[in-house]
């Protein structure tokens, strides 16, 4: 009698847990599904003609017409080809400069030893804590001043700064034991040698970390740009997309639309595919949008 | 020695010289600016030192409903977004198979270009005389009226602007629980269900408090992103936010500098430093109350 009760009791138990794990999956399917989404309507309305996009009151779910057309469109009617080269630039002088930047003060706050080292150091935590939003008024008058509107040095120049890099470099570069150092100097190895020789080689995954996060963040920039550039010719894909959004191709063209948001969205979503370990790790380590 | 204390100097100039110049001395100039009544860009020239900057900002009835838009777009999104992560990790943490392959999923949002979605949200929401849009059509199929998410009533727009915040901050916020779940201790689970432990019990007494400094952490920056709102908007309604009336503070902050309305770095100025006191208030509000509330082993 009593193993019955249990049986069945066990039973329910196991009934419940199966659909417990059904309701977790439909659930996570569902949102899975709607961070998807935007991503298949984008490709889906930039395949679709301009015409049967117009043409259908309630928008299809599918298209057994797809053209390429778009994607002409996109690359003739507006300079989307000089948005993306300027990009281009831009992201990776932009993150050259940063690393080596960031790699001289980590490697000097956390190897060399001189005056004033932890005082520094406090101040460039502390400025950690201060937005961009308050930086912003004056770095813009002061690159206006200097006639470096339109050009790529006064997009770079106020984008290269990172204190919180260096922060998480420099705590990287103290875990590699003192004892490397010591050896080295014994040896009569330079400092800048031993940088390059031994510590970068050794702390490349979070350098490697660094120069993928400022990447992701130099594509997308929007707003200092967006203050700095008003002549297409120096445009970045984010200002290009505001730029066709107002002016560009006319208002209704959206398939055209479409196809410029999947060119621009796609590189960052190869670079995503092909290191996206390196991507979440890197994020949960020092990433800060949210 | 003497030659090593230099050297110091030496490998941190580079750093030094870009944070002088562009975050330093700005934050000094900041200040400044925002004390100079009636600053004219052009002549580079101002009547008096004073606070009307600061006074005529607060008039601005422009200004009033960025305020509004962005608390209220703080005081939904973060509630929102944090519970609903907490609930997808938690989920992600229960099942055995595919955790990977749906954790990877979550993440794409983070790497997207926020105008380029942005602008297929607007799609997906607007309605024009040629067609009603997709979630319109959705909306229909439940017996619903069309309503224009993107031109319409104040309601639909704010509605439409905290799905995109949410949608846009969910990725980190799930991979920063999803690791602080995986790190508590799995034998306090064991001694849990040794004991019978209902399994609202093992959440509140157990993996809540275990995570909590991770929940406080996402919501402090959840907070400070919010705050920071602009380019999202800008993607949803265009760049002439005050018009459609769903400006944020930021975006006031960069109208006033630049742009058709621009051309006052003064008041911007004001308006950016009123921003960094509320943030910087609400943060110290957080923190007092988390030391409360939140446990750290």
């Amino acid at each position: 009698m009593q193993k019955q009760v249990n049986q069945q009791e066990r039973r329910a138990r196991e009934t419940r847990s199966l659909i417990g794990r059904i309701l977790s999956y439909l659930f996570l399917t569902l949102w899975a599904l709607i961070v998807l989404f935007p991503f298949y309507w984008m490709v889906l309305s930039s395949v679709k003609s301009y015409s049967a996009y117009n043409s259908e009151y309630v928008p299809a779910f599918f298209t057994l017409q797809p053209t390429l057309q778009n994607y002409a469109d996109a690359f003739s009617a507006v300079p989307l080809g000089r948005y993306f080269l300027n990009t281009l630039i831009y992201t990776g002088v932009t993150t050259v400069i940063m690393i080596i930047v960031v790699v001289l003060s980590a490697y000097a706050f956390a190897r060399l030893d001189f005056t004033g080292r932890k005082f520094t150091f406090t101040l460039f935590l502390s400025l950690m804590m201060i937005p961009n939003e308050l930086v912003v008024i004056t770095n813009f008058v002061t690159i206006t001043n200097l006639g470096l509107r339109n050009t790529f040095t006064g997009l770079i120049l106020p984008s290269v700064a990172s204190v919180f890099y260096i922060y998480l470099l420099k705590e990287n570069f103290e875990q590699v034991p003192d004892e490397l150092y010591k050896a080295a100097k014994v040896d009569g190895t330079t400092d800048l040698k031993y940088l390059f020789k031994v510590m970068m080689p050794i702390c490349q995954p979070t350098i490697v970390t660094i120069a993928i996060l400022k990447i992701i963040e130099c594509w997308n920039a929007y707003e200092w740009p967006g203050l700095i550039t008003d002549n297409q010719a120096y445009f970045l894909v984010s200002n290009g997309i505001q730029e066709i959004r107002e002016n560009g191709f006319g208002r209704e063209n959206i398939p055209a639309m479409m196809a410029a948001v999947v060119v621009i969205s796609l590189p960052l979503i190869l670079l995503f595919l092909i290191f996206h370990k390196k991507i979440m790790e890197g994020v949960s380590r020092g990433g800060t949008k949210g | 020695m003497k030659m090593n204390r230099f050297k110091g100097w030496l490998y941190l100039l580079p750093a030094l010289l870009f944070l002088g110049c562009f975050m330093l001395y700005p934050l000094v100039d900041v200040v400044i600016y925002s004390l100079e009544e009636g600053y004219n860009s052009a002549s580079q020239t101002y009547f008096g030192v004073g606070l009307y900057n600061f006074s005529y900002v607060l008039h601005d009835p422009y200004f009033l409903q960025a305020v509004k838009n962005t608390l209220l777009l703080v005081v939904i999104t973060v509630p929102v977004s944090t519970g609903l992560a907490l609930l997808i990790s938690m989920l992600l943490a229960s099942i055995p198979k595919l955790r990977d392959l749906y954790q990877t999923v979550f993440f794409l949002p983070y790497v997207t270009n926020t105008l380029a979605v942005g602008l297929v949200f607007m799609i997906l929401f607007k309605k024009t005389p040629y067609s009603d849009g997709m979630i319109n059509a959705l909306l229909a199929l439940f017996g619903g009226e069309a309503v224009d998410f993107i031109d319409g009533p104040y309601w639909a727009k704010m509605l439409v602007m905290c799905l995109y915040t949410v949608w846009v901050v969910m990725p980190f916020k799930i991979l920063i629980l999803t690791s602080a779940l995986a790190s508590v201790n799995p034998d306090y689970y064991k001694v849990a269900r040794v004991d019978a432990t209902p399994k609202w019990r093992i959440f509140t007494k157990i993996t809540l408090p275990m995570i909590s400094p991770m929940i406080f952490y996402l919501v402090i920056t959840g907070f400070i992103g919010a705050f920071k709102a602009y380019s999202d908007e800008v993607a949803l309604f265009g760049t002439n936010l005050n018009a459609a009336g769903m400006n944020t503070i930021v975006g006031y902050v960069y109208d006033m500098l630049y742009g058709d309305s621009g051309g006052y770095p003064s008041y911007a100025s004001a308006a950016a430093l009123i921003l960094f006191a509320i943030v910087l208030t609400i943060t110290v509000i957080n923190l007092l109350v988390s030391r409360r509330h939140v446990y750290y082993s």
